[in-house]
């Protein structure tokens, strides 16, 4: 037990020095790369609180493709960091930060105490809910409705950077062994996507996580010159990026039309519906992901 | 047969504390090697050989094959990863001194 204690103390301290460093730093570049280091360590954080779902998903998105984004905008940009805020300025951040960790504190404080009734609740529902993780029935049947607006997100999110810039990034061909080491790596992305989507119904894992990794791959082989930049005139992306939300719309849309009601499966419908939004969702996530980070090549029409 | 499984876990502990010795130096020379050729050198190396021998030791305590086999695909992959990272950083490094070095050559040949 205390060696646990020990473990835990030093992630929760390397938390907090990590994200002060990443806030406090004077460079930009040792800023992103303190922060990219502090989301990993953030995984291992809510692997240790037993939530494999987020570490998976802060592993991919929060450390990974999140690094790779703002890498890119450092690239693209020649901001310097500005001047130092103000003392007033900082006893406001205080102020509300200190508000923020109260309110965080009521909320989270219920769980220590166990008495939470969730838990409990989705745990009896769960034989109906046509999958058997948890946090699956959750995202995809009990609460279905918020994820559909999270790929109304992320897809909002798309379209915003969309109208910020049309620069690329000037990239060096790529050396041999990069693109070899891509070329060795493409398929156990796909693998381990491919792996995460199906094992999501029984097991952590899922649509954003398996969207995520396979994200990375494209990204991966984009930078290493092998994929040319995806294009948002294609239809193909098009039709990806928006297939997650529409199928996830239609089954809503099915469901309460013939059913009991918005996004409320019928019993014996319930698990195939889940996999096949989830597939979709997933094509989704990794393409909209992939069009975040590397963009595409918007040549001046002629 | 209790009598392998106490001998096997006793083995172990020379793989596990050589490992962690192997990942301490690593580190060590990451912090206090003089220039990126060296420290790269040290983590890498240090690390790969260390990670390498967590893995053997904790297989040498793991009671199932799929675990031992998991974990040896693991090091495999760190394993390749960081020979890959090391020669990409270097290469980068490398490069960048060149750059530096001609530029500061042209500068000199128009000084005078």
């Amino acid at each position: 037990m205390p060696a646990e204690l020990i473990f835990d103390g030093i992630l929760i301290l390397l938390l907090l020095m990590l994200a002060g460093g990443a806030l406090h730093v004077r460079s930009l570049y040792n800023a992103i790369v303190l922060f990219i280091v502090f989301g990993l360590l953030l995984a291992l954080t809510w692997a240790r609180l037993g939530a494999v779902d987020l570490a998976l998903a802060e592993a991919a998105i929060g450390a990974g493709l999140i690094g790779v984004m703002l890498l890119a905008a450092l690239a693209r940009s020649d901001a310097e960091p500005g001047p130092r805020s103000g003392r007033a300025a900082i006893i406001v951040s205080l102020g509300l930060g200190g508000l923020l960790v109260a309110m965080l504190t009521r909320a989270v404080w219920p769980l220590a105490q166990n008495t939470a009734a969730l838990p409990d609740m989705v745990e009896i529902q769960l034989a109906a809910s046509g999958v058997s993780h948890p946090v699956t029935a959750v995202l995809l049947n009990f609460r279905g409705w918020d994820t559909l607006l999270e790929l109304v997100v992320l897809l909002l999110a798309l379209l915003g950077v969309r109208q910020l810039g049309r620069t690329t990034m000037q990239l060096p061909t790529a050396w041999p062994i990069l693109r070899a080491w891509s070329r060795l790596l493409a398929p156990l992305t796909i693998m381990i996507g491919g792996y995460l989507l199906w094992r999501g119904s029984v097991a952590p894992g899922g649509a954003f996580q398996a969207g995520a990794v396979l994200a990375a791959g494209a990204v991966m082989l984009n930078l290493a010159g092998l994929l040319p930049n995806i294009r948002w005139d294609s239809g193909l992306t098009r039709s990806l990026i928006l297939g997650g939300i529409a199928v996830f719309a239609l089954v809503a849309v099915g469901t309460h039309w013939f059913g009991a009601g918005w996004l409320d499966y019928p019993l014996n419908w319930s698990k195939p519906l889940i996999v096949l939004i989830e597939i979709a969702a997933t094509l989704s996530i990794a393409v909209s992901l992939t069009v975040l980070v590397i963009g595409e090549n918007e040549q001046p029409s002629p | 047969m209790p009598e392998l499984t106490v001998w096997m876990s006793w083995l172990s502990w020379p793989f596990l504390l050589g490992g962690v010795f192997f990942f301490l130096a690593g580190t060590l020379g990451l912090l206090r090697f003089p220039d990126v050729y060296s420290r790269l050198h040290a983590v890498t190396k240090a690390d790969t050989l260390g990670l390498g021998l967590l893995v053997a030791g904790l297989s040498l305590r793991s009671d199932s094959w799929q675990s031992v086999g998991l974990m040896i695909m693991v090091w495999l992959l760190v394993m390749a990863s960081g020979a890959t990272a090391c020669q990409l950083l270097a290469r980068y490094q490398r490069e960048a001194e060149s750059s530096k070095a001609t530029t500061e050559h042209r500068q000199a040949n128009d000084a005078r």
